[in-house]
């Protein structure tokens, strides 16, 4: 796009940089210093807020929700081996639909032991992206062989730009902006649990 | 080795006794020590008000004073990083061996058994200057193994005690015309330092730059408080 | 007296307070380095956040280039601003061909720096800021005084007067959970009717054409996935060159902001959703200059983690208003006077120099040998009292020639000893809450004379 702003500013970056830097780094890698991928993750996820729960197969996952949220009226997921009554995403034309969703159920793409963080991109979203922020409450469904160490190990693993959008989520919604009180629930998910699969 | 005593003029004026025990501190470890008469001040108080640019003269009178030393040693932190940063680069004197006492006695003199004797309890401030940016001991912030020349030699004194505190390097809020521009938080952050000590129990409150323990020293007379401070190198020629 | 001066004096009347926001902040400290601590990797790191952004900015334009190319060929559309006048109408422009009237906002300093919100105001737009703390400040009227915890100057009870007053919640009730549920409620309202979203930027990366937005609330997420329009504004030097840098970059950023290993959403934004028109306006505002300046071009590294904040025990014990600019702390010291000297001249003088904030930095800029580096360029440019300028200058003569500093220092000590009242009183600054140093009857320099170069040995 032209524009004579575009263009003077570029310039300026021209003149003004400095003539040299140093080179980038490569092969950036660090060793984790603890072992148990699945337990840090877990225990991580504690810390943040969320709640890990290992889980042999989709129908514990189907029996753990339904006894965790009984009272969830709005269930939105698309996960077809997950017997559970829901709204499939892809369902839905106006995000703005998603608003009265109590619980949604995304799959994760790959888990981050160290800081508890998922991958998830439109894919997982069945076509929304406000899916995981506007439910009420969030699960995620996360194959325990998709886990890896740290952030570095993460990025080699996931195209971040496969999709338009996608996300590291890492435990439910959370603000301590009132004299440093942490609470949970800010404007995403107020809780979420995350299912470690296998 | 020839010696060349640097004291901070503050020192010369107020604290004459901290010079003097550096001086035996320095003589009873075998060093030659000369004192240069017609020495003043780094030149700190100007170049951090902004006026660097103007500090020639009184750079100059440093670099004559202090021509043919072996070492330049000095008991304070901050004066020796505003020599080696802003006033020796200047003249590409690479003979002008400046050093702050502590890493003086640790690094060059490599002392191992200070004879002194101190039977108090003391707190230890952490002079910023010499800390950060001397390198004199590592620091809350960094993620790397601790150590401390001050306290090292500390640990050689007998019977002195040691108090734990709950900002081990946090600032006094001396620095420089700072106590005196920005008074209200300089002597806020000071009375907070000195009750971190006092709450410690500590009969005495040391360090190595005697700036900073006369910004508390006047807030503890003040309080009225029974604590006094003491250079470190007053406690290392302690008897 | 400086502003800031000024300023923390007033902060000062109530010790109290100022002890309860000197450890509010503190605390964050020392989560950081709890956070810190956990990752032996911690300082390499470092190290490598700093190289990066050293890298980036000498081959700034450069990838300024790549990454266009690859974010219009996504759909993202691309301004340039010159400056804060030109940001500001360009967003409103998209506003108003849109027609668009009910506007969410994220967590930007860069609006912030450009004044977005008043300009959006005086032509008829409301914005709403949805992050909880600029909410709540916004309300009140007030600037944020932390770039990560805008309201962290505020009590509980300050809050709850201010949701009171605007959204009717109990008298009286001070419960952070009641209070973040009360707004949590009236937001999602502004959420679902939004029709434009302005975010901010933490990372663009050059190499997918995309950018990375960093809550822990959700908020950039709920208004950007369900406005029709999405603006992300963001300064020229946030650019990283490739997406596997974000791996350094989010490891540090939340651990030395709030002590944990990452926000809670971390959003890569690479094209608009169907039917939704995503915006970036990237904006200079004096960046160039600082990226010209020798001395200072560092400073563009900050990813405005908020550590040096945490930190500084200055900033602890006067607060973010008494800098009088968006952003402020250590690293607001040393980008303000690029941007309005005049302005700010006094905040390279806000600062004992301690050098705890160069420490924290994760991207290792050295901001305390900045600031010392200001008050040169303050002074040179001439923005220094006549008064101070005297009195250094008297000083640099009394300490160039020896025997008028050791005149000066014999009459000073005299005076201490003989008319101390001289010397306590109320015009000395120093009296006010210390006691001056006994002035002893000879210096240094006289004892010496007497007792030789021998010393005494006891």
């Amino acid at each position: 796009m032209e524009s004579k702003s575009r263009l003077q500013i570029l310039e300026k970056i021209r003149q003004n940089r400095p003539s040299e830097g140093p080179a980038l780094p490569e092969n950036i890698h660090f060793e984790p210093n603890f072992d148990d991928l699945a337990l840090k993750f877990a225990d991580t996820l504690g810390l943040i807020g969320g709640t890990a729960v290992f889980a042999p197969d989709f129908a514990f996952i189907a029996e753990d929700l339904r006894l965790v949220f009984p009272g969830a009226q709005q269930i939105v997921h698309g996960i077809a081996a997950l017997s559970l009554v829901g709204i499939h995403p892809e369902t839905i034309t106006d995000p703005h639909d998603l608003a009265l969703a109590d619980l949604a159920i995304l799959p994760g793409q790959l888990g981050v032991a160290e800081s508890a963080a998922i991958w998830l991109d439109e894919t997982n979203f069945g076509g929304h992206r406000v899916l995981p922020f506007i439910a009420q409450h969030l699960a995620i469904v996360l194959e325990r062989k998709n886990l890896v160490h740290n952030l570095h190990a993460a990025y080699a693993q996931v195209n971040a730009a496969a999709t338009g959008f996608g996300l590291w989520l890492a435990g439910p919604s959370k603000t301590a902006d009132i004299e440093q009180a942490m609470v949970i629930g800010a404007h995403g998910a107020r809780s979420l649990r995350v299912y470690l699969l296998g | 080795m020839k010696v060349g005593l640097f004291i901070p003029c503050y020192v010369d004026q107020f604290y004459p006794q901290v010079a003097i025990a550096v001086l035996e501190l320095l003589q009873a470890q075998g060093c030659e020590v000369g004192y240069p008469l017609d020495q003043t001040c780094c030149g700190q108080p100007m170049a951090n008000s902004g006026f660097a640019a103007i500090a020639g003269d009184c750079n100059a009178n440093f670099l004559r004073n202090f021509a043919g030393y072996d070492y330049i040693v000095t008991p304070s932190g901050s004066c020796a990083l505003h020599l080696k940063e802003h006033v020796l680069p200047h003249e590409a004197n690479s003979s002008y061996q400046v050093y702050e006492l502590c890493e003086f006695l640790t690094d060059v003199l490599q002392v191992s058994s200070i004879q002194a004797r101190f039977p108090h309890r003391v707190g230890f401030h952490n002079s910023c200057h010499g800390q950060r940016m001397m390198g004199l001991s590592s620091m809350s912030e960094r993620v790397l193994p601790a150590f401390s020349k001050p306290l090292s030699l500390l640990d050689q004194v007998a019977g002195l005690e040691i108090a734990t505190l709950d900002r081990s390097d946090e600032c006094c809020g001396f620095g420089g015309t700072f106590c005196v521009s920005e008074e209200a938080i300089s002597s806020k952050m000071g009375k907070d330092r000195v009750e971190d000590h006092r709450s410690k129990n500590v009969e005495y409150i040391t360090g190595g730059d005697m700036s900073c323990l006369m910004h508390m020293e006047g807030i503890l007379r003040r309080q009225k408080s029974p604590i006094k401070v003491i250079h470190i190198a007053e406690i290392l020629n302690a008897r | 007296m400086s502003k800031h001066a000024q300023a923390a004096d007033i902060f000062n009347l109530d010790e109290a307070r100022v002890d309860w926001h000197d450890e509010s902040l503190w605390f964050m400290r020392q989560k950081r380095d709890k956070a810190a601590w956990s990752l032996p990797e911690w300082e390499a790191l470092r190290n490598l956040a700093s190289t990066i952004k050293d890298h980036s900015l000498a081959h700034l334009d450069d990838y300024w280039l790549v990454f266009e190319k690859k974010a219009e060929a996504n759909g993202i559309q691309i301004h340039w601003a010159a400056d804060a006048q030109e940001h500001n109408q360009i967003v409103l422009d998209i506003l108003r061909q849109n027609d668009l009237h009910r506007i969410v906002k994220s967590k930007s300093m860069l609006t912030e720096e450009c004044h977005l919100n008043p300009f959006l105001e005086k032509n008829g737009i409301e914005v709403i800021d949805t992050d909880l703390g600029e909410r709540i400040v916004q309300m009140r009227d007030e600037p944020p005084s932390h770039i990560v915890m805008p309201a962290i100057h505020l009590k509980r009870e300050d809050v709850g007067i201010t949701f009171h007053q605007h959204l009717g919640t109990d008298e009286g009730a001070t419960d952070p959970q009641y209070l973040t549920e009360a707004a949590r409620q009236h937001l999602r309202e502004k959420f679902i009717q939004a029709e434009a979203a302005i975010t901010g930027v933490n990372f663009a990366i050059a190499e997918t054409g995309g950018f990375v937005v960093c809550t822990n609330e959700g908020n950039a997420d709920m208004g950007a996935h369900l406005a029709k329009i999405h603006i992300a504004c963001m300064g020229l030097e946030k650019i990283i060159p490739k997406m596997a840098h974000l791996g350094v970059f989010l490891r540090l950023l939340a651990r030395s902001a709030t002590g944990q290993p990452i926000t809670t959403y971390s959003s890569h934004f690479h094209a608009p959703r169907e039917g939704q028109q995503m915006h970036l306006v990237i904006v200079d505002n004096g960046r160039t200059t600082q990226l010209g300046r020798a001395d200072f071009r560092n400073s563009l590294k900050c990813i405005r983690c908020g550590a040096c904040f945490n930190t500084c025990p200055v900033y602890r014990r006067s607060g973010g208003h008494s800098y009088h600019t968006a952003v402020g702390g250590p690293i607001g010291i040393i980008l303000a006077p690029n941007i309005d000297m005049k302005a700010n001249a006094d905040l390279p003088f806000a600062s004992t120099l301690c050098g705890s904030c160069t420490n924290v930095c994760p991207v290792k800029i050295d901001i305390h040998d900045q600031i010392w580096k200001w008050r040169q360029v303050v002074v040179a440019e001439g923005y220094v009292e006549t008064g101070k300028k005297k009195g250094i200058q008297l000083m640099n003569y009394v300490l160039s020639h020896p025997k008028v500093y050791r005149l000066m220092g014999k009459i000073g000590r005299r005076v201490l000893r003989l008319a101390p009242f001289l010397a306590n009183n109320g015009l000395n600054p120093w009296y006010k809450h210390r006691e001056m140093p006994t002035a002893p009857a000879e210096s240094f320099r006289e004892w010496y004379l007497k007792n030789g170069a021998h010393g005494i040995k006891k």
